[in-house]
Order: C-alpha cells, then structure tokens, then sequence
C-alpha cells in the first residue's frame, strides 16, 4: 500500500499479495490451532522450528537493512506477517526480535554492531529482547532508574531491574535502556546498551503471560559490559527509544487486525451456525447490529494500523510520527477491547472456553490493548501533540 | 420517600457487622480479597460456621431454619457478607434446589435432603445446559426413561459449576420426548453423582480455572422417588426457580469493596511518580464506576421497597442482573488496567520467591468476570425478558 503523489493507492502491491498468501499458507500447514496449544504448553513456550522456518521464508529479514541480508523493507511491507501473526496468535519473538531489537541495532548501531547482529537475526541464529520496563513506570519511556556507570577503562558497569521483558528468556542478546546521568523521569542522559544476558550479574526470573508468551523480571547487579555495547550517539537514548517504540506501536496495530479479523470471523460463524430457539442465532436483529458494528470496528482498525505504518516508515517529524502511532493505538486499542469483549459475548460460554482459539484471541487482543501504552497514555500523549 | 435504611434497620446491619469481624476468619478473608482460590473445604468451613450461627438460609422457613428476617435484613446481611469479602455459598443447593423442595417436594424429600444442604454436608449442581440448549433451555435432549422403580438417564450437561465437587446434581430431563410442545414432557430429578454411569470432565475456562464441567449420563439409574413435583411438569419447576426471589443478583457488597480496593490499588500504583488514583483520566473512570455502583444500590433499594408487600419480583431482577454484572465487570477490568505493563504476567515459571500473586490475579479476573454476563441467563436474554414483561413489545 502507498499513497504515491497525488493519486491514493491503498490495494497491496503484488509482492504484499504473494506475500501474506505464503505466510497463509504457512499458517495453515504449520501453525494450526492444535499445534499452537502445543508449543504453548512446551519447556521453552515458542517452536525452534517455526522460527527456523520464519527464517528460511525471509520474514526476519523483511523489515531489516539488504546491505546485512535483509530485504529492505518497511513496517508497510511487514503488515502481511504481523496479520498473520495475529491471526494465528504465533508465540514466536518476531516482534521482540524483529520490530524491537533489530530495530534498535538497525537504526542505532555501528557497522560493526550490525554486520555482528542483523546477518544473525535474519539467518534466525540470533533472538532478541528489549528491557526497558521497571517497577512504576507504567508506559513512560523516560521513566529509567537502572544505572549505567563509566568505568576508567571506558567499560559501563549496569545496575538495576527491568519488569515484564517479553521473550526474555529465549533472547540471545538484551537491548536494555539505562541512565548514565540524570534523575528518573529525565529526557537526558538515557543510553541504550546490549547485553549478553550470561554476564556476571544478569538474573533472569520466568513467567507466562496472559496471552501465553514468556516474559521475564531482569535484574542487573553490577553487571560489566564493554564501550562498544552502547547503541546509538551521545543522548540519542531516548530519542532512538521513543523511535523504535512507535515503529513496533505501528506493528503491533497490524497484529491486532489480525486478531481482530479472526475473532470477527469465528463469530460470523458462531451467528451462523449456532442454532436455538430453532433459528440460527445470527436471525436476531439485536445480534446482528452487534456483529455490524465489530465489522465497521475492522474497518476503522485496519485503517489506523495502515496510517501508523506508513507513518514509522516516512514521517521524518518524531512530534508529528508519535502523535499518528498514538491516535493508531487508541484506535486499535478500543476496536480491541470491543471486539474481544463481543465476540466472546455472543460466542456465550464457548466463547470462555480454555479449548477454543477465540478465548486465546481475547486474551491476545487485551494485552495489545495495553502493550506500549493502553488507550488512555496515548490519548494523553495525542492531546499533548 | 425515604432512601435511608430505618434506626432497626441500622442496627441490624450494625449486628451483623460485629459478627463478621469475629466470626469470618482472616485466612479465608484474605483469600477472597487477594484474589487467591478457594478450596472445596475452604467453601464449606464458611457455610459451616453460618450454619452453626443459624444464619445459612435465612429466607427458609422457620421450622427448616429459616432466621423469619424480611427482605430488607436479608439484604442487608447479604450485602455485608460480601462487602466483609467473606467467601461465597455455592448457591444450587441453599438458593436452589432447596427452595424448589420447599415448594414443590414431598415431606420425604424435604427431611432427607434440606438439613444435609443446611449443614454443608452434600455440594449441590444445576444440570440446566447442554451443547445444545444455553439460552433456549427448553430444547434440552437429555432423557429419563422409567424402568420399574427408576429412570434410566442419558444425555449430557454442560458448562456445570462446581459438577467436580457436587454429591448431587438437580437436572431437567426429558420423560416424554413425544410431547408437542417442548416445555411439555420435561422432569426435574435429583440424582446422586455417585451413581455408576454419571461421568464429570473439567472444562477449564480462558482464566486456567477449573470451574465448570461436562457432565456425562450414561444408563443412570435414578429412583422414582428422586422425582420433584410431577413427571412432565419440570417446566414448571425450572420457572419457578428463575422466578425466585433472588435479593442479591447485583452483588452490591461485593463490588462495594471492591471499589475501594482499586481505589486502594490504584492509590499505590504510580504514574510519572504520583499515585495513579490523582490522575484525572483514570480517577474518571473509577468516578463512572463509582456513580453506578451509588445509582445501583438506590434502584435496589426501590425495589427491596416493593417487594417488603410480598409482591414477587419480576423483571426488576433482570435489570440488576445486567447492571450489576457490568459494574462488576468494569471494576474487574480497572483494576488491570491499573497494574499497567505488570498486568500481563500471570504465573511464575521460575522465581516464585518474588512472584506477586495479587497483580498477577487481576487479568486472568478480568478475563474469567467475563462470565457473568454470559451466566445464570445472559444479558441478552434478561434484556428479552425486560422487553417482553416491563415493556410489553
């Protein structure tokens, strides 16, 4: 999709269209709902092979640097795979590796940083994590207590503790945020290092989240690492941060349509097919104003998740970009909120049922809602703008 | 018009007060308002201790143990109870199948089966829904053959509250399924889940709770005499019980603490280092909840009023089904949209040295509060009822 000169084009290039064809291809053949529930409940709670094959198909690739193997591509040219991710619920750190991390290295590393990480995040060899998160600090970027000291031998030496690392456990390397100077709330002095997570003082606790990921409190006592760690210039910290938070803002959204179109989906089939009073249910007029209106909430989702993608790909304004990726996830997250609430309304007990995958699409669709902000941070942040 | 609870009144709700904060223990309390699971023994040592204070059933008649409270004080006690975050009484059994008894059962039924509820000795469970038969409940397929001096039950129930802890299960089932009308031909038994060929599977609901259940029957016998009112007439039975005077569908107490608890949470939890609760936009909707919870429990009220004449309430009951179920379900969600980012991890894998249990309590609460709009008739259907018998369309 572009919106080239003066003319609108909003229909999906030819590469979008074979691409969303093979990841639902893939879906389909790989990743059934049974074989979900599955990896959900393995030790490590995400397929090696998936993500192998995730690899082999070039989509940890797509939205990277083709100078390091990538193909080049936008958050517009991911949409396809965020759909899918969406709409299938894949537990795989594509978001965290590649909307989070890689984004980091790819906009604020040196070519010495890229050319060790993108080559192996996009051969699948390489998984990452984005620390940032700590106790109080809700959805403030720039709410950063970890301390990030500059030893004589030009090593930083990091102290602190980050909440709800998503992928946490399976990452290969931390992006972690910390403060070189400044006290806790402060734009200034914010340093984005990478972070082996078996250095000398790294402490990892598991969880599982709502929605079936795996999340981790990270601890960092005194924990060594050399100059070369740190990512991006001098107080580029929370600039780059705020950078790649909307980009993977903008990603998100294009999960949650997919999300959303999936629930809509099984609920039509619901309405259908379900049969009381002798009639299908979906003959009741007060059932079918409902579905009408999670229909026009798709609509209404997937037109903010374009608008923020196209946004974290060509604004060159952060004020201006931000404020887009704000009012996206507003959007998206009340179409969350309606649709997940809904579909399981007018699904009755099935649709609370543990078996079934619109329970887990509910539950994905009300951690989106919340994931970089819930509604009201952002409203607060669109009405700042 | 007086919206205030009369000086008797008062003192009543002032009585009952006392009790609770000697007599509820604190390990049970703290369960209910952290949020923790309760135990089948858990439920039934609070059942057992109002049982003994003679305060288990007090809208029974007296010589069953009834308290001769009237609506009000019955009210009231319920309110407190849930507003004291005691446990809840499973309900098939007191608020159930027992006022069905006092009804429609024989001396028999009555002396064998009202004093082991009122004791706390059998767990009881509704067999109501099927795969089948949710909202259109009179479709049910489940049958009662008469064989000699039993029926031979088959069929299956669904979605059964607590069918894993139950001794007994009070079940509609078709005796006569050539019957014209579907209403018509239905029964009300009482069945022992003990009897071979009754088989339970869990169902475990989005929250990872064990709750509701599969309920199998597979060549059940099931003696004549555990037949309730006539054979064909459990139609009847099933609307009565709907019908029945249910004072605390809008759980007032409850959600009375648990507005202060997410005022008391939300007073914890920072943002941009200030407590939660001052900032204006969150503060607004705990207002919101707040003004409905205050609009709920006048309109409550109002009605309690009417029905202190012995009316029998009507759809009154529908509309605090609905309303009280909303309310509820947006303190739920307040409460995890106040944990903010913590709100997503729900279960240690590793490190339960450290694991909060009580944030990560509050989205599977919120996920799993989803129900109540959905059970004991979905607000779709009471908002059906509303429509037909308040409104007349």
């Amino acid at each position: 999709m572009t919106l080239a000169g003066e003319s609108l084009n909003f229909a999906n290039s030819e590469e979008q269209e074979l691409l969303a064809a093979s990841i639902a291809r893939f879906v389909e053949r790989e990743y059934a709902f049974a074989t979900r529930r599955g990896i959900i409940a393995s030790a490590d709670g995400y397929s090696a092979d998936v993500w192998t094959t995730l690899a082999n198909l070039g989509l940890l690739g797509l939205p990277l640097p083709s100078e390091y193997g990538g193909l080049g591509g936008g958050a517009v040219d991911a949409v396809p795979v965020m759909e899918g991710i969406g709409e299938a619920l894949m537990v795989e750190p594509y978001l965290a590796t590649v909307g989070l991390g890689a984004q980091f290295v790819a906009r604020g590393g040196t070519s010495a940083q890229k050319e060790r990480i993108l080559p192996a995040v996009i051969a699948g060899t390489m998984k990452l994590a984005f620390a940032q998160i700590e106790t109080g600090a809700r959805y403030n970027l720039a709410h950063i207590a970890a301390r990030a000291r500059n030893t004589e031998d030009g090593d930083f030496v990091i102290d602190g503790e980050k909440r709800g690392v998503e992928h946490g456990i399976c990452a290969d390397l931390l992006v972690v945020s910390a403060r070189v100077t400044g006290e806790i709330d402060s734009r200034e002095g914010i340093r984005v290092f990478l972070v082996d997570p078996r250095t000398p003082g790294v402490m990892r606790r598991a969880y599982r989240t709502l929605d079936s990921l795996r999340s981790a409190d990270i601890a960092f006592a005194n924990v060594r690492v050399p100059a070369d760690a740190v990512l991006g210039g001098e107080n580029s910290g929370l600039a780059l941060i705020e950078e790649v938070a909307d980009y993977a803002t903008a990603l998100v959204c294009a999960e949650a349509v997919g999300a959303i179109r999936y629930a809509n989906e099984a609920t039509l089939e619901y309405l259908r097919t379900r049969k009381q009073f002798g009639v299908p249910i979906g003959a009741f007029q007060a059932l079918q104003h409902r579905m009408v209106d999670l229909a026009i909430e798709y609509e209404q989702a997937k037109s903010m998740a374009s608008l923020a993608c196209m946004s974290v790909d060509t604004e060159v304004d952060p004020a201006q970009r931000s404020r887009v990726v704000s009012a996206a996830k507003i959007r998206i997250a009340d179409a969350c909120r309606l649709v997940s609430q809904e579909s399981v309304q007018l699904h009755g007990a099935m649709g609370m049922s543990d078996e079934i995958k619109l329970s887990h699409t509910f539950r994905r669709l009300t951690m989106i809602a919340q994931q970089f902000g819930d509604a009201d941070h952002h409203l607060e942040r669109f009405a700042k703008s | 018009m007086n919206l205030n609870y009369s000086a008797e009144q008062l003192g009543f709700r002032d009585q009952v007060r006392v009790w609770l904060r000697s007599n509820l223990p604190d390990e049970l309390r703290d369960k209910v308002v952290r949020y923790q699971a309760l135990s089948r023994e858990e439920l039934l040592s609070w059942h057992k201790i109002l049982a003994a204070q003679g305060w288990i059933a007090p809208s029974w008649p007296r010589e069953w143990g009834g308290t001769d409270w009237g609506v009000v004080e019955r009210y009231i006690f319920e309110e407190e109870c849930g507003y004291a975050g005691a446990p809840p009484l499973v309900p098939f059994g007191l608020a159930m199948c027992a006022p069905v008894l006092l009804k429609f059962g024989t001396e028999d039924q009555k002396r064998r089966f009202l004093p082991r509820i009122y004791h706390g000795i059998d767990v009881w469970c509704q067999g109501y829904s099927e795969p089948g038969s949710g909202s259109d409940l009179a479709s049910l397929r489940t049958t009662a053959r008469r064989d000699g001096d039993h029926y031979v039950v088959n069929g299956q129930k669904t979605w059964t509250t607590l069918a894993h802890w139950a001794d007994w299960i009070f079940c509609l089932v078709r005796t006569d399924p050539g019957s014209a009308k579907k209403q018509d031909g239905i029964s009300f038994l009482l069945l022992d889940m003990k009897t071979p060929g009754v088989t339970v599977r869990p169902l475990l609901l989005m929250d990872g709770g064990h709750e509701v259940n599969e309920v199998f029957f597979d060549d059940v016998n099931v003696p004549l005499e555990n037949l309730v009112h006539e054979e064909g007439k459990g139609w009847t039975v099933a609307k009565y019980l709907l019908g029945h005077e249910r004072l605390n569908t809008a759980r007032l107490g409850t959600s009375k603490r648990e507005l202060e608890s997410l005022k008391a949470f939300a007073a914890q939890q920072l943002k941009d280092g200030r407590p939660l609760l001052d900032d204006p936009r969150f503060r607004d909707h705990v207002s919101r909840v707040e003004i409905e919870l205050m609009a709920l429990s006048i309109t409550n009220l109002r009605f309690l009023d009417q029905l202190r004449d012995g009316r029998a309430p009507g759809a009154e009951v529908s509309m605090l089904k609905i309303k009280g179920t909303q309310i509820q379900q947006r303190l739920a969600e307040l409460m995890m949209q106040a944990a903010g980012p913590l709100a997503q991890s729900v279960a240690a894998i590793e490190g339960l040295d450290a694991f909060d249990a009580y944030t990560a309590a509050l989205a599977p609460r919120y996920c799993n509060f989803r129900k109540t709009s959905i059970y004991a008739g979905s607000n779709e259907i009471q908002r059906n009822i509303i429509a037909k018998h308040v409104l007349g369309l």
